[in-house]
């Protein structure tokens, strides 16, 4: 399940949105994510819906493959609606002891749950379109200003770089040794949750004392290769900011517009 | 002067005793001298704890002599400001090809060097496109580092250490974690790389490797066993092995 989550990933592309300039998309997200809590009503999320789908559109992306990214998230998004379903006072409509499911609980649930994908797969479309490197570098510039108050923009960004890069490894290294320790009879089906929990140690603590390993060497690897900080450091593919870029923020714009005018809409077929 | 100097060259490692103060450890490294010729491809070869591994990171300042010195191309390891410089002279590649590739995208990898001595943008290009043809993962540029096979992984490994356009490059076990057809084609682009006039520096374990080299240098406890060319090595075995029961009653 885990080779299943699909946030985080990069789809290989050549579209508008791939071009885009990564910082664009980031402020772009940040932006989308808080309109997404700006919005109350469903003619909200229709709007929202209609920016994604044609992003998705412009961007190539096979849907599929977008949601594929879903499936790994689902049980967080099914929790939410449970717990929303069954939480909300308010008209009953059935009640079973306990249990009771109010009309304004449906409603809640399905607004949480529609938040929700949109959310994910929102996210998911900046880290499918940028290069991760693309990526922590529009990071690294967009908090650079903040290196006057000591932040290390620079080492944030390298850290991400390599943390990116690593999550494939040190899976691999996680399947490794819980196959080594089930050939020596390690049992991590049985038991209860605590019980299971514990077992859990002989895996941590391999996956604990290689990782640091794999630090050791990597940080040898790269010092090898003349890396002395961000100091005198050129990029490859330095990112600039194009025509795109400027009509990405007009449309940014009219869409805050469009969205903060969606909670005056009054109409509720519901 | 010959391309790599190595006078009276000792390592020790300290070790840091329980209540805090260093004691020393092993001496990796015994007291090793050693002229490599620019462009000649030389192999160490010798057992685990040989020093061999010690020696390689001797050769570009990853590792200061504990006594001695190593020089490259007339500048010694031990000068902080000739560092890069050295560095980006001598090149290295590591055994484990999973735990030297920084970045995720393999064209990103191999611009990292680069990139560390502030290159031009547009020139990092230009060498990063052709160190990928040179290894031949030019049509692999754009896919993820953790897609490719240990053999391709290795060969991205070596694009990334020739972007620097080194005059030397260290490998160290290239090949070691590889599989017979990876091996191939890593010690295809050695012998390829060497033939261009690249100095090479080959630590290896294989003997058929080792043979393939203008010079093998044996090791043995920190010491050179046997220097020479691979037809006088393999003729001394029956020597070697008087060497080796001499060194072992002593």
């Amino acid at each position: 399940m885990i080779r299943d989550i699909t946030l985080g990933q990069y789809y290989p592309g050549n579209s508008v949105i791939h071009r885009l300039d990564a910082r664009t998309k980031i402020i772009a997200t940040l932006l989308y994510i808080i309109e997404l809590f700006i919005v109350n009503n469903f003619w909200g999320f229709l709007i929202a819906g209609a920016a994604l789908a044609a992003v998705i559109a412009l961007s190539r992306v096979p849907a599929r493959f977008i949601f594929r990214g879903l499936t790994a998230v689902f049980l967080i998004i099914a929790f939410t609606v449970i717990l929303n379903l069954f939480m909300v006072d308010g008209r009953v409509l059935w009640q079973w002891k306990f249990l009771k499911i109010t009309y304004e609980g449906i409603w809640r649930a399905a607004f949480m749950g529609v938040r929700l994908v949109l959310l994910i797969i929102g996210t998911s479309m900046m880290t499918l379109t940028t290069k991760p490197v693309e990526l922590t570098d529009g990071l690294e510039k967009l908090m650079s200003p903040l290196n006057k108050i000591g932040v290390p923009s620079h080492e944030i960004a390298l850290m991400m770089t390599i943390a990116l890069r690593f999550i494939p490894t040190l899976m691999e290294e996680t399947d490794k040794i819980i196959k080594a320790q089930q050939a020596r009879g390690a049992d991590f089906e049985s038991g209860n949750l605590f019980q299971r929990a514990a077992k859990l140690i002989p895996i941590l603590i391999p996956l604990f004392i290689s990782s640091f390993r794999i630090a050791q060497e990597l940080a040898l690897a790269m010092e090898a290769r003349c890396y002395h900080g961000g100091k005198g450091r050129t990029r490859m593919n330095e990112i600039h900011f194009h025509r795109g870029d400027a009509i990405a923020a007009v449309l940014m714009v009219i869409y805050l517009a469009v969205i903060i005018a969606s909670r005056f809409i009054t109409f509720n077929p519901f | 002067m010959a391309f790599i100097e190595i006078r009276d060259l000792t390592v020790e490692f300290t070790r840091i005793a329980e209540d805090g103060s260093e004691v020393p450890g092993t001496r990796a490294i015994d007291g090793i001298s050693l002229d490599i010729e620019q462009g000649s491809f030389v192999s160490v070869t010798g057992m685990n704890g040989s020093g061999k591994s010690t020696l390689a990171k001797c050769l570009n300042g990853l590792l200061l002599p504990t006594s001695g010195n190593v020089s490259v191309d007339g500048m010694n390891t031990r000068d902080d400001d000739k560092l890069w410089d050295i560095r980006s002279r001598v090149g290295m590649v590591f055994q484990n090809p999973d735990n030297q590739i920084v970045s995720s995208i393999v064209e990103d990898d191999v611009a990292f060097g680069p990139e560390n001595l502030g290159i031009p943008p547009l020139e990092i290009r230009k060498r990063v496109d052709e160190a990928l043809k040179q290894v031949g993962m030019y049509e692999h540029r754009l896919k993820g580092a953790h897609m490719l096979s240990g053999g391709q992984k290795q060969r991205v490994a070596i694009a990334g250490a020739i972007a620097m356009r080194p005059e030397c490059i260290v490998f160290d076990e290239p090949t070691a974690m590889l599989d017979p057809m990876g091996r191939e084609a890593v010690m295809k682009m050695i012998l390829e790389l060497n033939a261009e006039g690249i100095t090479t520096i080959l630590i290896t374990h294989f003997m058929n490797e080792a043979a393939q080299a203008d010079r093998i240098i044996v090791m043995q406890k920190g010491r050179i066993l046997a220097d020479g060319a691979p037809s006088e090595i393999f003729m001394t075995a029956e020597d070697m092995a008087a060497e080796l029961k001499r060194i072992k009653d002593r």
